[in-house]
């Protein structure tokens, strides 16, 4: 029984690992290629990414998700995985089988208003309340969503209803499908390395006739013309033709020349022939339509072998990030977050009736918020290695490194007092923020260049780093809060004598040396917490001050995301002096500490809600109700945590009110802690 | 009785209450920004003794209105026509407070020793934090310069204040000017070196051009443009990414003779207004605005023209080069970059200086920032040009805060590691 207590904690963890480890070596490719495929290097939004990157981000804009399901299951079933297209796939399919794509369940819509007013409320199939279209489904009300998109966009965006938003959001998807099936070839084309054959051989005389006309002589009208068709098709598609994927032809001397295939083509009238890398493409459409994966993978094969050379570090990019979107660094970490919570969770209620299982799921989670954390670090590192940047660079990065922060002080603290509040809290964060991260990655791609002023890792690895750093501590002090008002109100815990608990969940029966609670131990952490809120929110607004001074001679201008910088810094010194104060004691520390909580998130997110000033990301309606919702909780919190003390269940009976215990708890001396 | 005040002025618990406020002020500030504008907000919420009640009500009901519920808001001009009448401390007076606040406190709790070093230096350091931008708030002067390649300036113009410019251009190697601020135009005036006095019928302080069509137009104006040009009153913007574009009307006399009325406006001075106004006229407008407003009396030729209000300068910028470069396939910019010549004739100065995004020129107490660029014409660029005496102060209270901050909660930690070790 001993030893299965303490094999328990392994066995999850091994869990976790062989699935990641699974994950990162797949198994060998059968029939096409696809990831290979998903690997090679094409340039969009300014940057070299892999196909997959676009097929990704194409699809979570479009549909949201990073796939497209085939099968049904039921929500329960999570043993059941039903066929689905992975991005990579889904592209190809768009790309060169758009007869089939056209049929698979792609666009997300899901306002009420607006599925009324396409007439779409019987189409389309539903998966966990959201309506899911096929192209083939909306093509008969193409124009008119594109009509609704044109109205919507020319209503200033700070105006626009969710109706309108919605409008235009689908209106850009269908333009981006449209453009994704003609970014390889057009959409029509029946045999595309015939026709790119037959457009080289009309290339040379059609450019022997057109100098002739030039210089006045007599011409072959029937080459010109014969060159002119093709052109004017080109250049039609090079409009439409969404990633460049055709490499440079000169990358000494100009690496960022990519084009997409349109432009690809007609630049092949001033170089007299057609770039090789457009053959191969050729030859990958034509064998993927035949289905035939040998002579696809064989000329998939002969085109990396023809990059590898020329384009060295294009290729390893294009490698590198494949292989990040395919392990899913974050996901993986949310999902082992959530376990690891229940788990933590699990302990701190068992505690005080059988401590032996409460170390077992204390330990099991320990184990999975450090594994988790692993991942989480690997995947951040992953990121800026991809980047070259610090870790953040955006309000999606941001919240993967507040979660990673809160989680690392969380598994800090569970070194202190092993009890499990830390793992809980920790885990929470963890979680929620890197689902909101996920919510974040809908809007397209997160690794989008940075604008000139951004332009500097210097400022970005200092002020944004130690100011999120400052979001991160107030995130972990008012969870902790929280875990203090929630644990104090609802179970006897918060009066438990720390080394007590530690010695009963470590399972030896050792005297309580330090006398000191649960309750005043978290006092302590929270007041720890708080004081590096402070500095770090200080320095970090501060920082940010000086930056705006050196890119446009303003230290301060009271630009919405510096006043909600700085009223964090307020609100940590208010909390601090009311400390010193004696202002406070521990539910009053404790009330502030989670009103914390909203301030920071104000900070973060809702001044990016006001529509205004030099910071906006634009406006987030589905985020801002979760804002309010949250807000609401802490204020529910609040009023809990005011409760009179009769109606907590720690302090019921009198004889332990807080601070009173143990005269450590409160601080009668001014300017001093 | 003096120790009482002493007693109240150095409490924690006021430091606590000014701390609260602060958050209230700078959160209701930063929401009544969308309804009002940024200018505003900063004079009636920050660089103000108290706050008044239409400006808060505006913020109020901002905030209910991001909560979904409907109230109508209050505009700029609502600001601009009400009373006075405060209702909540305002920037300078919570500022103000909580310096006393924080020097008394320390005269009251301080003794000198080791373990009050971090909280000394901290607040020394939030003490020249505070003090150095108000030294800002009333010291800073910003402006702009706006070069072509090739031209050359010897000021810089004020982004938000304009002036009425009179130039006599009758020397050709040196003009001549009296300019009156557009904020002290009224009545009639009159200068020594002018041979006529002017009488400003009308000022506007944001206006909007419109053609004149009628030939008795009322509010056409006889001269320069005026038979062709005219300006409406507009409210004022309060966008933070838009500003008032004011005009005037003013009629020049010799005694009792008029020498007729003039429409003046920045309209007609900016070059990227100026566009706008040419892009929907027909040729005799265009006609009218391809030379400045100029005429003749008493032997001496003068222009006429409202226009940003300059700061000149003894020394010269040239722009040699700017540079705007995107990344491909993207609308994002990757890097703005001006290469300036700077002549200062009399010291003989002359030297090359590029200027670039976080890199900025500061020469002679002014620092020039690579600001903005002309999306119509490639070859312009806007630099932001600022004069701070107090520009180090930042920096310093940054350094002295953050080492107070390591110092006071590194021995917080060092303390409390070394009992969770021994007992």
């Amino acid at each position: 029984m001993k030893m299965l207590k303490r094999l328990v904690p392994w066995l999850l963890l091994a869990l976790f690992v062989a699935e990641l480890l699974a994950i990162m070596f797949p198994r060998q490719q059968t029939g096409f290629h696809y990831r290979d495929f998903g690997r090679l290097p094409v340039l969009l939004n300014g940057r070299v990414q892999p196909f997959d990157s676009v097929a990704r981000n194409a699809l979570l804009q479009i549909r949201g998700t990073a796939s497209v399901p085939l099968g049904e299951k039921k929500w329960f079933e999570f043993w059941k995985h039903p066929p689905k297209l992975r991005s990579t796939e889904w592209l190809l399919e768009v790309m060169l089988k758009p007869e089939i794509a056209d049929t698979r369940p792609t666009f997300l819509i899901h306002h009420p208003d607006l599925l009324g007013e396409l007439k779409l409320h019987d189409k389309g199939i539903e998966k966990s309340g959201l309506r899911y279209y096929s192209f083939n489904e909306i093509q008969s009300v193409v124009g008119e969503i594109g009509e609704q998109g044109r109205r919507a966009g020319r209503v200033d965006a700070q105006l626009r209803t969710s109706f309108q938003k919605e409008a235009l959001k689908l209106a850009q998807a269908v333009f981006l499908y449209h453009r994704l099936k003609n970014s390889l070839r057009p959409e029509d084309s029946a045999d595309f390395a015939a026709e790119i054959a037959a457009y080289q051989s009309v290339i040379k005389p059609g450019l022997e006739a057109a100098q002739a006309r030039e210089a006045g002589q007599p011409h072959d009208e029937q080459a010109l013309a014969a060159l002119l068709r093709p052109f004017k098709r080109y250049d039609a598609l090079s409009q439409q033709a969404y990633p460049l994927i055709v490499p440079p032809l000169h990358p000494e001397t100009h690496p960022d020349e990519w084009a997409n295939v349109g432009t690809a083509l007609m630049d092949a009238l001033h170089h007299g022939e057609i770039p090789t890398a457009m053959l191969f493409f050729a030859r990958l459409a034509n064998a993927y339509r035949e289905g035939n994966a040998g002579a696809f993978n064989q000329a998939l094969t002969e085109y990396e072998q023809w990059l590898a050379p020329r384009f060295e570090k294009e290729v390893r990019k294009g490698r590198a990030e494949f292989f990040f979107n395919h392990v899913q660094f974050f996901l993986r970490a949310t999902i082992t977050y959530i376990f690891a919570f229940l788990l933590a969770a699990g302990a701190l209620l068992t505690v005080t009736v059988t401590p032996g299982l409460a170390e077992t799921l204390r330990r099991s989670a320990f184990y999975l918020v450090a594994f988790a954390f692993l991942v989480h670090t690997a995947g951040l590192i992953f990121r800026m290695a991809l980047e070259a940047r610090p870790p953040v660079t955006n309000l999606y990065s941001s919240a993967v490194f507040i979660g990673w922060g809160a989680v690392g002080l969380g598994l800090i603290l569970e070194r202190v007092y092993r009890i499990g509040q830390g793992l809980a809290a920790a885990a929470v964060i963890g979680f929620v923020t890197l689902i909101i991260a996920h919510n974040l990655a809908l809007g397209g791609d997160t690794m989008e260049m940075m604008r000139a002023v951004l332009d500097t890792n210097f400022w970005l690895a200092t002020h944004v780093v130690v100011i999120t750093l400052g979001y991160t501590a107030n995130f972990a002090a008012g969870f902790l809060a929280i875990a203090f008002v929630l644990l104090g109100v609802f179970s006897k815990l918060l009066r438990l004598p720390v080394r007590e608990a530690e010695a009963a969940v470590a399972g030896k029966a050792s005297a309580p040396v330090e006398r000191a609670t649960i309750g005043q131990a978290l006092q302590k952490m929270v007041y720890a917490i708080i004081c590096f809120a402070t500095l770090f929110s200080f320095a970090g607004t501060v920082l940010g001050g000086i930056w705006a001074d050196q890119s446009w001679g303003r230290f301060w201008g009271w630009d919405p995301k510096e006043n909600g910088a700085l009223i964090i810094v307020l609100w940590n010194a208010a909390i601090l002096h009311a400390r010193w104060g004696g202002l406070i004691r521990e539910r009053g520390l404790m009330n502030m500490a989670i009103f914390g909580n909203v301030v920071t998130a104000f900070s973060w997110f809702g001044v990016n809600m006001l529509g205004i000033g030099l910071h906006s990301y634009g406006f987030m309606d589905a985020a801002f109700k979760w804002l309010m919702i949250f807000f609401v909780s802490q204020f529910i919190l609040m009023a809990l945590c005011s409760l009179p003390l009769r109606f907590w269940a720690s302090y019921r009976g009198g004889d332990t009110s807080p601070g009173q215990r143990n005269g450590t708890a409160r601080s009668p001396q001014p300017l001093a802690a | 009785m003096l120790r009482k005040l002493f007693d109240i002025f150095s409490s924690l618990k006021l430091t606590v209450v000014l701390l609260s406020l602060s958050c209230v002020l700078v959160f209701l500030g930063t929401m009544a920004q969308d309804p009002l504008g940024l200018y505003l907000v900063q004079h009636r919420f920050f660089q103000s003794l108290f706050v008044d009640y239409v400006s808060m009500s505006a913020a109020v009901k901002k905030t209910l209105q991001m909560l979904h519920i409907y109230v109508t808001p209050t505009t700029a001009a609502d600001v601009m026509a009400a009373p006075y009448v405060p209702v909540f401390p305002g920037g300078y007076l919570l500022g103000w407070a909580l310096l006393v606040n924080l020097v008394t406190a320390h005269f009251r709790y301080f003794k000198a020793t080791k373990k009050k070093i971090g909280i000394a230096l901290i607040h020394s350091g939030v003490v020249l934090l505070l003090l150095g931008q108000f030294a800002t708030d009333l010291l800073q002067v910003e402006s702009h310069m706006r070069l072509t390649e090739g031209e050359t300036k010897f000021f810089s113009e004020s982004s938000r204040q304009s002036e009425l410019a009179i130039v006599d251009t009758t020397q050709p190697d040196r003009d001549q000017v009296v300019a009156i601020p557009v904020s002290r135009l009224s009545g009639t005036f009159q200068h020594e070196t002018l041979p006529f006095s002017v009488e400003v019928k009308a000022v506007f302080q944001n206006a909007t051009p419109e053609f004149v069509t009628t030939a008795n137009d009322p509010a056409a104006a006889s001269q320069g443009v005026g038979p062709r040009l005219k300006f409406r009153q507009e409210p004022p913007v309060t966008r933070l990414d838009s500003r008032d574009v004011p005009a005037a009307l003013v009629e020049l006399r010799d005694g009792e003779k008029s020498l007729g009325t003039w429409w003046v406006s920045n309209w007609l001075a900016e070059e990227p207004l100026r566009r706008l106004i040419l892009q929907q006229s027909g040729p005799a407008v265009r006609e009218a605005l391809a030379r400045p407003q100029s005429f003749t009396h008493a032997g001496r030729t003068f222009e006429l023209a409202m226009r940003p209000m300059r700061f000149y300068e003894p020394h010269s910028l040239t722009l040699l080069e700017f540079r705007h470069d995107k990344y491909k396939g993207t609308e994002i910019p990757k890097n703005f970059s001006s290469r300036v010549r700077v002549q200062r004739p009399d010291t003989g100065e002359d030297r090359e200086v590029l200027i670039y995004m976080n890199n900025p020129l500061r020469y002679a107490g002014k620092t020039y920032y690579q600001s903005g660029y002309d999306d119509k014409d490639p070859r312009v660029t806007i630099l932001q040009v600022v004069r701070n005496p107090g520009w180090l102060t930042p920096y310093l209270a940054c350094v002295i805060v953050s080492v107070g901050l390591c110092l006071q909660f590194g021995m917080h930690l060092l303390e409390f590691a070394r009992k969770r070790q021994t007992s």
